[in-house]
């Protein structure tokens, strides 16, 4: 067998070589997203659950726009106290003769903000501790791991009331909850994280990296970072999740700001203003069957990312 | 002791092998898996022939579907394969056969030695009780009897009685295999099938077990079909030997022969990849086959060997091949051997 | 001796997460808690000698690292303080509200485990047909419904349209002493709030279980367990079910927090008189003693079961039991 003799090609010139590169990378990335959707497609579950959220967020954000703002205003109420539905009022009123329609779509925006800028700060921690706990391992991984299995242990809403209840005498209510709930959600995915950190350390290229003398933040950033997204973006998505019925139940039992009008603030107000020995059904189902809609969605589309990023599970969703 | 010369009774009764209904009479089996992109033929026909006390051994690569032959006998395979052909065990045809006696008939008429290694055992039973299991579900015994029978069952099989207590990840490899014989002869069967019985097993045990199951099975007239990639280890334990490729047999005929003098280029180049110890001939270096195992869902056209044969010629790419006369009780799928 | 290791090193796991829980109670409710007095005396109108007397009494004009020693010892006699708005010790407020508790709980456990594993059994089973399709719709959607709403339509259509059960409470004021009547009644106002309990806690279970049993479907020892002529539901009972439980179990005690915060959304609602209810009540003010005393008792809880859990599991699986 003759040998052909191999050697680097003379590279045309550097700024040419750049942004060939580049577009080889962007044309991979382009790549890498069109086989993922077509995956995702698949998951009869998960495009449901898409479609529902994508109603959901763009009635929330487009609430200005195809409703009055001024009717959840208690002063300006239009209608009397309870009404049934009609046709006038197609949900009914609440205690305030307020529309239980317009509360309800309205209620989604704190709801949606509360619950994903929770899930950001707990997925914030839980990243940082988890690739921290896998990159550096030793008695400092151990410590991490110490406190973060303490925490997956600890019930969750006791530690969030006490939480909300201790530093919402000091700070405003809606950020005392987004605090509480972060705090109380970020170890399981710390745990999940290290796991796939360390997984990812394994593999060869991140001692390629290392021998070249990559700096451990640098390590941790461009090579683990990247490689461990596809599962935070499933398990994001999964607390978002719980996130939102987070939020709804630290409001019910009397957390979150009571000048906003949110899901679970509806639903404590139906408890309190005996709603329910009225027989005021109107006001029960709306914001519960609303909150049950967005963590279905949330749910359905994190298990369908967790059934592409993980081959093994697809049959199983 | 009591079974096994009932064994031999029934067996020596039976007369002659070609006058008796064989143990296992196989006719045109053919499966096909049905998989997300399409059909996947594992199987495309195939005809075997097991009297009582036979040994059969059927060598192929992996993917060539003798697993799935294995399966297709007694109806093991996951629901929504299509199976067709003829199984007929002891006159019984069990393709047709109510699930009622299907599963009367399993492992009390035919059972299968699988590769123990592989988490053939459950693993938290203890050994006796899954040893046992089997008996008490096709026998009328008392629990104690069922487990004073696995005990025996543990020491035929040169295991200490005690071990019934231990559970599967206390045992070795060899030890396994062991308790699969074991368990395998609990109904006693007159067909035994061992899939890949000795594969992950090291040497030296893999001797012990082979030595222990030709025993065993000739001891009790048992009918036996084993199944390996390894020609040397079949050809040491069966009396015939049958080569199986891309779902069809290549070659049958006495295991000396075909190991030694192959009639078909795939049966040669398998006897060739395992060298016999004390053999000074295969001494030399083994030689591996160029090539991968056909897809079976795109199988080449005419005899489907032909892409990597050493001996190809045109028309092997055109000529549909079959089993044809290759010399004494010999048969092979090769167009040198086609009638004119 | 390997097993007197683990028992070791699962109880000094366990001893450590208990300090940790004393600590960060400490730290949550004394320091970032604020000032009791200011709390005490908020509708009151006190003179500065009133407080600096209360302050005394407290123990409040200690320095802090005294004040730590005092909620030490305290913590370990079992003296968790006195609640402010009941004026009785924390202590036996939750000795008298924990049979209700356990009650409630214990019922919704043994419902929610017994249903939830079967179903998720023999959805996972007959993994992709209608039963597992429909099973894991409605198990999906119980577990996204807000516990606290399901107990209020649970109320509005069984007590207050249909009339069958009663609104709230455990216990009528008007039922006659007795066993027999007052155990019936307290069964009567028990299976509403079971009911919500469970329906939430019960959907856990059947996805945790499928997902086990479709991890074990794949393995070899069913084949061998088919092949020896075993009907399809033994082989699902006898060998799959035994093996899908292990990590079931394991996960099951995980969750064991939701399973806390169901029982404290569960008795808010159907204000039945456990400690989930008393948690609720110590938020008013809020009662910090109570709350302490609260967030205390669930937590050691929680950690004890899961060390429970840990040790016996040992026992279950044959092959971690001789490591």
């Amino acid at each position: 067998m003759t040998t052909t003799p191999s050697g680097p090609s003379a590279p045309a010139e550097p700024g040419a070589q750049l942004a060939s590169a580049r577009a080889v990378v962007w044309q991979r990335r382009k790549a890498a997203l069109a086989a993922f959707w077509r995956d995702y497609r698949r998951q009869r579950a998960g495009v449901i659950g898409l479609v529902g959220l994508v109603l959901i967020v763009g009635l929330a954000v487009t609430a200005p726009v195809i409703s009055d703002e001024s009717g959840l205003d208690v002063t300006q109420a239009p209608g009397e106290r309870l009404e049934a539905p009609s046709s006038r009022f197609l949900l009914g009123t609440d205690e305030t003769g307020r529309s239980i329609l317009l509360l309800t779509l309205w209620g989604s925006r704190i709801s949606l903000v509360v619950g994903v800028t929770a899930t950001l700060l707990a997925m914030g921690i839980g990243t940082l501790v988890g690739i921290a706990a896998g990159h550096f391992g030793g008695w400092f991984s151990g410590l991490l791991m110490r406190i973060t299995d303490w925490f997956i242990v600890l019930p969750r809403l006791v530690l969030a009331i006490a939480l909300a209840a201790v530093i919402g005498t000091r700070l405003p209510s809606i950020t005392t909850v987004i605090i509480a709930i972060g705090i109380t959600s970020w170890a399981g995915t710390a745990r999940l994280i290290r796991a796939q950190t360390l997984a990812v350390e394994g593999r060869p290229y991140l001692e390629r990296a290392r021998a070249l003398g990559a700096g451990h933040w640098h390590q941790m950033t461009r090579h683990v970072l990247p490689n461990v997204m596809p599962l935070v973006l499933a398990s994001t998505t999964l607390e978002v999740a719980s996130a939102v019925l987070a939020e709804a139940t630290l409001a019910f039992l009397g957390f979150g700001d009571s000048g906003q009008v949110s899901w679970g603030t509806m639903l404590s107000r139906a408890n309190s203003s005996g709603a329910i020995t009225y027989g005021a059904w109107w006001y029960l189902l709306p914001p519960g069957f609303a909150i049950l809609v967005v963590v279905l969605c949330f749910t359905l589309c994190g298990r369908a990312l967790e059934a592409v990023f993980n081959p093994r599970l697809r049959g199983q969703i | 002791m009591a079974d096994v010369s009932a064994q031999r009774h029934r067996t020596e009764r039976h007369g002659a092998p070609s006058e008796a209904v064989p143990v296992l009479d196989v006719q045109g089996l053919e499966v096909t898996y049905r998989g997300s992109r399409g059909d996947v033929p594992a199987v495309r026909g195939v005809d075997l022939r097991l009297d009582a006390g036979e040994t059969l051994g059927l060598a192929g690569e992996s993917g060539c579907g003798k697993s799935t032959l294995a399966l297709a006998l007694l109806r093991l395979l996951p629901v929504g394969t299509q199976v067709s052909g003829k199984v007929l065990l002891d006159g019984e045809e069990v393709l047709t056969m109510s699930w009622g006696r299907l599963r009367a008939v399993r492992w009390a008429r035919g059972s299968i030695v699988f590769q123990g290694a592989m988490h053939a055992l459950n693993p938290v039973h203890r050994i006796g009780r899954q040893i046992a299991e089997p008996i008490l579900v096709h026998e009328k015994v008392t629990e104690a009897e069922a487990y004073e029978r696995a005990n025996e069952l543990l020491t035929q099989v040169g295991l200490p009685a005690w071990r019934a207590r231990s559970y599967p990840h206390e045992l070795s490899g060899g030890q396994r295999q062991r308790v699969m014989i074991a368990m395998a002869l609990a109904c006693s069967p007159r067909l035994i099938i061992a899939d890949e019985a000795t594969t992950a097993l090291d040497v030296m045990i893999q001797a012990q077990v082979l030595d222990l199951i030709g025993t065993l099975v000739a001891e009790r007239g048992i009918a036996l079909l084993m199944i390996s990639h390894d020609l040397s280890v079949l050809s040491a334990t069966c009396r015939r030997l049958a080569v199986m490729y891309a779902g069809r047999l290549v070659e049958i005929g006495p295991a000396h022969e075909v190991f030694r003098e192959p009639a078909h280029p795939y049966s040669e180049a398998l006897a060739a990849a395992f060298p016999s110890v004390g053999d000074p001939a295969s001494r030399g270096r083994p030689r591996g086959l160029g090539g991968d195992p056909p897809d079976p869902a795109a199988l080449p056209g005419g005899c489907p060997f032909h892409p990597r044969c050493p001996v190809a010629q045109p028309r092997c790419e055109t000529v549909t091949v079959d089993l044809w006369p290759a010399g004494v009780d010999r048969r092979a799928a090769c167009v040198r051997y086609e009638p004119h | 001796m390997a097993f007197l290791h683990y028992l070791a090193s699962k109880l000094g796991g366990a001893a450590i997460s208990l300090v940790m829980v004393v600590f960060s109670a400490f730290f949550l409710f004394r320091i970032l808690g604020g000032d009791p007095v200011d709390a005490l005396t908020r509708d009151v109108p006190t003179t500065p000698q009133e407080r600096a007397a209360l302050r005394e009494k407290l123990g409040l004009d200690k320095p802090l690292s005294l004040q730590f020693v005092d909620y030490l010892k305290g913590v370990l006699t079992g003296d968790l303080g006195e609640s402010y708005q009941y004026q009785q010790s924390v202590t036996s407020l939750i000795a008298e509200r924990l049979p209700a508790t356990v009650l409630l709980t214990g019922s919704a456990l043994v419902l929610a485990a017994s249903l939830g594993l079967w179903i998720g059994a023999r959805a996972g089973w007959r993994h992709g047909s209608r039963f597992d399709k429909i099973q894991v719709g409605v198990s999906l959607t119980l577990w996204s419904a807000p516990t606290f709403w399901l107990g209020m339509l649970v109320i509005m259509v069984f007590a207050r349209y249909l009339g069958l059960f009663p609104i709230n409470g455990m216990i009528a004021p008007r039922t006659p002493p007795g066993f027999w009547p007052q155990t019936l009644d307290i069964l009567h106002h028990l299976v509403l709030p079971v009911l919500t309990m469970t329906a939430v806690v019960y959907a856990q279970y059947v996805l945790v279980m499928r997902s086990s049993i479709l991890d074990e479907m794949g393995n070899d020892y069913l084949v061998t367990a088919r092949a020896k002529g075993l009907r399809d539901v033994q082989v699902r009972n006898r060998h799959a079910v035994p093996n899908a439980l292990l990590p079931t179990v394991t996960l099951v005690f995980l969750q064991l927090g939701n399973v806390v915060g169901g029982a404290i959304l569960t008795e808010t609602v159907f204000s039945w008189p456990g400690l989930g209810l008393l948690a609720y009540q110590a938020l008013r003010i809020p009662d910090l003693p109570l709350l302490q005393g609260t967030f205390l008792f669930f937590s050691t809880s929680v950690i004890l079961a899961n060390t429970a859990a840990d040790i016996v599991y040992r026992f279950l699986d044959p092959r971690v039991r001789h490591a």
